[in-house]
């Protein structure tokens, strides 16, 4: 478990270095266009891209929890999300259990936080819980928690800094480019130009048009990789991959976005909050088709990384995904398990919604009163009187 | 002179080659030690619960006495086997699952019982336990496996040969038909 985070590590790092590469060669050229200084543009790009790395690290799961409206439960609130979290813990060998939340919002998703294993959180939109029988809710939190395990969240939001601060170069770059022109080019008029000039000036345009789409395609490639590991750990860890399988089917079949999903969130997603379909889809998404996920899920013969490694391999005919460390640590079978559905008495759709309803409406402070006649009553935080009538059978109920 | 340091050199790599290995092997010890300390946790929690339920269970069962009284045996010595070796205490924990699913069935026989709100928090609670137990049983043997590889495995079975490292036992559930938890519903 070790010895592949390590070499997931390696190769992802050689991409961000990469990423990281690009960015300096654009400060560099933005520099010497602008401030007639590649020094000082190096250092503006710097400058950027500490502060926005030092608010992804310390604030980051926070500003993204609160963008999507998340509430944090206990296990009172959702018993059996709690437990299936807790036990997912346990399979993976978390140190702590990590924070759970619940997003208000119908479309099916569900996503991990957290810069280290310490601080981390899985959400889930209240839609998916709804949807999702124990297994299938098993395999999502197995997937969420494999990103936290493989260390996914730090990587990504890392990835992600850096290419918010190509693309946030090269945008600006190219506003004062056209609307002010470039501060050599003022005075060049008086003192002449050069030849090296315009070559500059050619390389800082085409670095300003092609380093946020290079960027952006490395950004997908590490992301991609990171989705197909999350697969495979998460059916290492339920011994069923059947569960993520079908969920993933479920969700693909929603046609419902995520409300507060973005460009800049949407690798965190167990599936890719974007539904629009495409050709170029394979290379310019975050995440590999769902499909695909599904069928190599489907196709394994046995819960390893080396039968997920084989599946994939079954349906792409070329090279590993699961990196070779990995591969032989883990040799020797390991089966797949039953469905455990039935076993815990499985609740019925519609008791589920009104399970997960009854969450939400008590995270925003709402009072709960059954009434006798069987009218179930909620009550506003606002509300200041201490009975309420019942509007259907018009009894009096105390509140507490 | 240049031969003095092509052993040199070797020597340190070796050096840091071997080091490397016998702290990732002692990594994995832990984890394994780890690993072990979340079963004995689970495993507790389940030997406290029973009492509880045998109890609550008791009053209303009046025909059950033998279940009733494999269960709260089978704990025992379950509890007693707590200090004793992995697989002794695997085949302890085992039995006392069997004699658990079949009181459970038993359980359905008396409507009573289950409408018991102490009863019913009880029995949830040993489900979720159960559950845990086999994670963490899982995680376990998913670390032993690891660790059993790399003692086993050259090169890192010489580092462990030399500084004594021995592999570990799996916790095994013996008879095929006790590797499920006791069928347990919620009402």
């Amino acid at each position: 478990m070790w010895e592949q985070i390590r070499s997931n590590r390696n190769k992802s790092i050689i991409l961000v270095i990469g990423m990281g590469l690009l960015l300096f060669v654009l400060g560099y050229f933005l520099g010497l266009l602008f401030l007639d200084n590649a020094t000082g543009g190096l250092i503006i790009a710097l400058i950027i891209w500490v502060i926005m790395s030092l608010t992804a690290y310390f604030q980051g799961d926070s500003i993204l929890l609160s963008i999507s409206k998340a509430r944090k439960i206990s296990r009172e609130d959702h018993p059996r999300l709690y437990n299936v979290v807790e036990e997912m813990k346990i399979a993976s060998g978390l140190e702590k259990m990590p924070d759970i939340y619940i997003i208000d919002d119908p479309a099916l998703n569900a996503f991990a936080t957290g810069r280290d294993i310490k601080h981390a959180s899985v959400a889930i939109t209240s839609g998916l819980l709804q949807k999702l029988n124990r297994d299938e809710l098993q395999g999502v939190i197995a997937h969420e928690i494999s990103h936290i395990k493989n260390r996914d969240v730090l990587l990504m939001s890392m990835c992600s800094v850096l290419l918010g601060t190509i693309v946030i170069l090269s945008w600006y770059a190219s506003r004062i480019m056209l609307f002010g022109g470039t501060g050599r080019s003022r005075r060049d008029r008086s003192s002449g130009g050069g030849g090296a000039q315009l070559i500059i000036m050619l390389i800082a345009i085409v670095l300003m048009i092609f380093a946020p789409i290079f960027a952006k395609l490395i950004y997908f490639a590490i992301s991609r990789k990171r989705e197909y590991l999350a697969d495979a750990s998460g059916a290492l860890y339920t011994r069923y991959p059947e569960g993520l399988a079908s969920a993933l089917e479920k969700i693909s079949s929603s046609e419902i976005q995520v409300q507060a999903a973005n460009n800049a969130t949407a690798p965190m997603y167990i599936d890719n909050p974007f539904r629009k379909k495409g050709a170029a889809q394979n290379l310019s998404s975050t995440h590999p088709p769902t499909a695909e996920r599904i069928r190599i899920l489907r196709s394994m013969s046995g819960a390893s990384y080396v039968d997920y490694n084989q599946a994939y391999k079954n349906i792409h005919n070329t090279h590993s995904i699961i990196p070779e460390t990995a591969l032989t640590a883990s040799s020797g079978a390991i089966p797949l398990r039953s469905a455990q559905s039935e076993k815990e008495g499985e609740l019925d759709e519609k008791k589920q919604a009104r399970e997960t309803s009854d969450v939400l409406w008590r995270l925003n402070e709402y009072k709960t009163v059954d009434c006798g006649c069987g009218v179930r009553l909620r009550v506003p935080p606002g509300y200041r009187g201490t009975e309420i009538k019942c509007p259907r059978c018009g009894s009096i109920n105390q509140l507490k | 002179m240049l031969a003095v340091w092509i052993i040199i050199g070797i020597v340190v790599i070796l050096a840091i080659v071997f080091v490397s290995t016998y702290n990732g092997l002692v990594g994995k010890r832990n984890q394994v030690k780890n690993a072990w300390s979340q079963i004995d946790v689970q495993l507790k929690r389940r030997h406290d619960l029973i009492p509880n339920l045998v109890e609550t269970a008791k009053g209303y069962m009046h025909h059950e006495r033998e279940t009733l009284e494999a269960v709260t045996k089978a704990r025992n010595i379950a509890q007693a086997a707590s200090s004793g070796g992995v697989g002794a205490r695997a085949q302890a924990e085992s039995e006392l699952t069997s004699a658990l699913s079949r009181l459970l069935v038993v359980v359905e026989r008396y409507p009573d019982l289950k409408a018991n709100q102490n009863f019913l928090s009880l029995q949830e609670e040993l489900t979720a336990t159960e559950n845990r137990i086999s994670f963490s049983r899982q995680f376990y043997n998913d670390s032993v496996l690891h660790y059993n590889n790399k003692i086993q495995m050259f090169p890192s079975n010489v580092v462990a040969n030399m500084t004594g490292f021995k592999t570990s036992e799996f916790f095994e559930v013996t008879a095929p038909a006790e590797r499920e938890a006791p069928k347990v519903s919620f009402q």
